[in-house]
């Protein structure tokens, strides 16, 4: 076997294996029960994805120079997939998309409550609208 | 104009971050190129001033490229159980919301501590305590208290291999202690 | 070889897609929605991605990248938007 078609093989298979991530984000989309483990479906495989397709894409081309700026397309991912993911988290959990009989248990609740209280209080005692208390 | 003046040894890890952006996506490393790519990152970083990131001051390289590798194979495994679970189970998964308290109180561990536990798939970071560097988890497929203890267990050691990395050397002296008691 | 690849990947990602477009259509609230146009946009880089490396051009590259910073930052939005509507209305 000649080492043109082995590398050929290898980007091919990393690209099915690529695209199966992507429906596999899709079928989590469809089949998960809740915002929150959508999520997990949605964001991470695709992290794993694209590294496998921007391997395959630099497996194809051969040239030494298109590495480093696929490394830059696939470091900014890795940058702003958590950060989003976690704004979308937030903001279902803040907004009670969570089904609570989905969870086995939950230790950010009573910490949450204790804060509503917290800034309850606060309201009560001065009669301004402190925001931060409630975060 | 009360900013802080950052010395260079703090600014050089993202001046070179910015020249081999500008490097990659020019696709052309040749000095020329890269000379004027570091003008203008020092144009850059002094027009659009940011607030410096405290850098623990040390980088351990060795330990760096076994975690990137350990990480790496977390997300392929990661990923598949993902698939399996949605394949498989479907509506019926059960999660939990997980609290871990972190070691350290710095900025940059806990993001960056954060960010792996993020990537990995299975975990998510639905909200931070900054104040006592807690993180609340959202952890898929866990069903019990065993479980969410794995959870934990997994999230501090990464956060352990984190500090190895770029920790402060209090942050290491009292990892090692830790672990050593 | 190339070929049969395409094939399958296109398949693949077309079937994705629609799953994708079905959860926007049908998701309960806002934020799936979001959610689910974030991996149908993934799923654009993605086939991006797989054209250029049968092909072997580098074209797309930059849309890549832009795809997945616009992805990011529209996400980013309507998840703080959502959470600072929710807080006002129930504030008020």
């Amino acid at each position: 076997m000649n080492p043109e078609t082995v590398i050929d093989a290898v980007s091919a298979v990393f690209m099915v294996v690529g695209a199966l991530m992507s429906l596999g984000a899709a079928i989590g989309l469809l089949r998960f029960p809740d915002l929150m483990s959508r999520m997990h479906a949605a964001t991470k495989p695709q992290v794993l994805g694209l590294f496998l397709l921007l391997a395959a894409l630099g497996l194809q081309m051969r040239t030494w120079w298109v590495w480093p700026v696929l490394l830059v397309a696939w470091l900014f991912q890795l940058l702003t997939v958590p950060v989003s993911a976690h704004m979308v988290g937030r903001a279902g959990y803040r907004t009670k998309h969570l089904h609570p009989e989905l969870l086995s248990s939950d230790e950010l609740e009573a910490v949450v409550q204790k804060a509503a209280q917290k800034a309850a209080q606060k309201t009560a005692n001065h009669g301004v609208d402190d925001d931060d208390a409630g975060r | 104009m009360n900013r802080k003046r950052i010395s260079l040894r703090q600014e050089l890890p993202l001046l070179v971050w910015l020249v081999f952006v500008w490097g990659a996506l020019w696709q052309n490393f040749s000095p020329g190129n890269l000379l004027f790519g570091a003008l203008i990152a020092v144009l850059v970083a002094r027009i659009f001033y940011l607030p410096p990131v405290e850098l623990g001051g040390r980088f351990n390289v060795l330990r760096a490229v076994p975690f990137a590798l350990i990480f790496l194979g977390k997300v392929v495994a990661a990923s598949f159980q993902v698939l399996y679970l949605a394949v498989v189970r479907g509506p019926n998964v059960v999660s939990a919301i997980v609290a871990v308290p972190l070691r350290s109180h710095s900025d940059l561990l806990v993001t960056a501590t954060g960010h792996v536990i993020s990537l990995i798939p299975g975990s998510l970071v639905v909200e931070v305590d900054r104040s006592t560097s807690t993180l609340y988890i959202h952890g898929i497929n866990v069903r019990n208290a065993e479980d969410a203890a794995k959870l934990r267990k997994e999230v501090r050691d990464t956060e352990a291999g984190l500090i190895r990395i770029m920790g402060t050397k209090d942050e290491l002296s009292a990892l090692t202690q830790e672990l050593a008691a | 070889m190339m070929q049969t690849v395409l094939t399958v990947t296109a398949v693949v990602l077309s079937l994705a897609a629609a799953g994708a477009i079905i959860r926007i259509g049908r998701g309960p609230s806002l934020l799936d929605r979001v959610l689910a146009a974030d991996v149908l946009l993934a799923i654009f880089g993605a086939a991006l991605c797989i054209d250029m490396a049968v092909n072997r051009h580098l074209n797309n590259l930059m849309l890549l990248v832009a795809i997945s910073l616009i992805g990011f930052v529209g996400s980013v939005t309507v998840a703080r938007f959502v959470a600072e509507r929710r807080e006002g209305s129930r504030e008020s």
